[in-house]
């Protein structure tokens, strides 16, 4: 793990809450990211996890608190998130590929409406991340003619093509056959390898076994434990922690 | 002075299938325009655009074809507005498509995923963009079928027009079949007109759908 001691942290939440109506999804969230590191988030169901992430590109708003991503302070205007979501990739449980475009169309589109890029230059930068994640040969098919680790890793190239500085990933392997997870993990191991700052919400114990600097646990809107992986493993220190990871660990 | 049906009265119903095109045409050009501002205000992130619309829709929606036209013929003239009738009238066909189009095109924005607008505004996609590139090209598609057919029945809803005095072609079949008093050949050859106007639609409507349904498949 490289970073430079006393940087900036690339992303810094503080005191974050956030409320749906009356139910409060988030309290006092505490959380920095640095610059390339990895960071799994685990939880039970409904424990928020999506919530935390959404809020860090804004597609949650958050009523108490502070977000800073890379020097921008997230607030509710434009400016400010506009400036962070182009720093900040996202993959979705579901994919989100857009069904009318080819799979090429689908990472170009940002690059040349937010980044106004060429087209040229967009597709060159397209090429290079589909073939990374090795899919090039799909090109110019449609994202219904893939199959669903195909298109998890079509989005992948997709988030990366606008170059983030960060990428948050929702349970990206949530939604696939069994004998397609490990075509999107090792993806990501790649990604993580390379230096890729990553917030991962998954369930993937191996996964974070191999790749995260840090594992969180949430649950009822809280951070309630985060450690490195061999310690977050063999010694939890909080009964829910315990109760969840023997959950977790009886289903695989 | 019946002389059966020749050249000048198959003329005489073309001149009335001309108004009908004309006024169609401009419907649904109005209608899509209008259409889709209603469409895109329904499903407006502020709640008093929604509502407003909401009750466009309602209104236009609630009330007969025939009232709306009425009120935008007599209506506009009695406001001191010194439109030609054909205006008045595009101007009561298209507040009327607006209405209709406008909530197919509701139903079918709020039918595509969420997922697939919140993935473009986290690719940094505005609105607008959001909009043109991602949501109403699958909307369109999703809302096809439902758009045609009111094109068909905006095609026929036109001869609604002859009540402000339109000799558009139902109304221009009625006074040859007067004239000539052969009511089942007029007529058979008006209603093969309209379904030559509206069948092709009908089938293009059914292999775009077949196309766009292979090219997602
Ligand atoms: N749009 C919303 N409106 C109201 N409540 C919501 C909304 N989105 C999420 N919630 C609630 O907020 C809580 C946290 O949801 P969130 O999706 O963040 O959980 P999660 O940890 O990601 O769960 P999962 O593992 O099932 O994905 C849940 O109780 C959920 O019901
Ligand atoms: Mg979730």
């Amino acid at each position: 793990m490289s970073h430079a001691q006393g940087e900036a942290p690339l992303i810094h939440m503080e005191g974050v809450e956030k409320w749906y109506g009356a139910f409060q999804a988030l309290t006092n969230i505490n959380l920095s990211v640095r610059r390339g590191e990895k960071i799994v988030l685990c939880g039970p169901s409904g424990s928020g996890k999506s919530t935390l992430i959404r809020c860090i590109n804004h597609l949650e708003g958050y009523q108490k608190g502070r977000i800073v991503v890379d020097g921008t302070v997230l607030s509710n205007s434009m400016k400010a998130i506009d400036a962070v979501r182009s720093e900040v990739g996202m993959v979705f449980q579901s994919f989100n590929l857009f069904p009318h475009l080819t799979i090429l169309q689908n990472c170009t589109l940002a690059p040349m409406r937010v980044r106004k890029a060429d087209r040229a230059t967009a597709e060159a930068t397209a090429r290079r991340y589909l073939d990374r994640v090795r899919i090039l040969d799909q090109a110019d098919k449609y994202p219904a003619q893939l199959s669903g680790g195909q298109q998890q890793r079509v989005a992948i190239a997709r988030a990366l093509c606008m170059e983030p500085k960060v990428m948050l990933f929702d349970e990206p392997t949530s939604a696939l056959d069994p004998e397609m997870v490990k075509e999107v993990l090792d993806t990501m191991v790649g990604l993580a390898a390379d230096g890729m700052t990553m917030i991962c919400v998954t369930h993937e114990m191996g996964f974070a076994r191999q790749v995260a600097d840090r594992v969180i646990f949430m649950a009822k809107g809280e951070i309630i434990e985060e450690a490195a992986p061999e310690t977050f493993f063999s010694a939890p220190q909080h009964q829910r922690t315990r109760e969840f990871l023997g959950q977790i660990l009886q289903g695989h | 002075m019946s002389k059966g049906f020749g050249a000048a009265e198959f003329l005489f119903l073309l001149e009335g299938l001309k108004w009908t095109l004309l006024l169609s045409a401009v419907a649904f050009a109005g209608g899509g325009v209008f259409g889709l501002l209603v469409a895109l205000g329904r499903t407006a992130p502020y709640a008093a655009v929604r509502r407003a619309m909401a009750g466009y829709i309602a209104v236009f929606q609630g009330t007969p074809l025939l009232m709306q036209l009425f009120v935008a013929y007599y209506g506009l003239a009695l406001l001191g507005l010194k439109l030609p009738a054909w205006v008045a009238v595009a101007i009561g066909f298209t507040l009327n498509a607006s209405a209709f189009l406008g909530d197919i095109w509701r139903g079918a924005i709020e039918a595509v995923p969420r997922g697939q607008d919140e993935a473009a505004s986290a690719l940094g996609l505005h609105y607008g963009q959001r909009m043109r590139d991602i949501v109403l090209p699958q909307a369109f598609r999703i809302a096809q079928p439902a758009t045609v057919g009111y094109l068909v029945q905006l095609i026929k809803g036109t001869s609604l027009a002859a009540i402000v005095g339109f000799i558009e072609l139902a109304r221009a079949g009625q006074i040859v079949s007067n004239q000539i008093f052969e009511p089942i050949l007029v007529f058979g050859v008006v209603g093969a007109i309209y379904f030559c106007l509206c069948w092709p639609l009908s089938l293009l409507s059914a292999r775009l759908e077949a196309k766009f349904a292979a090219a997602t498949r």
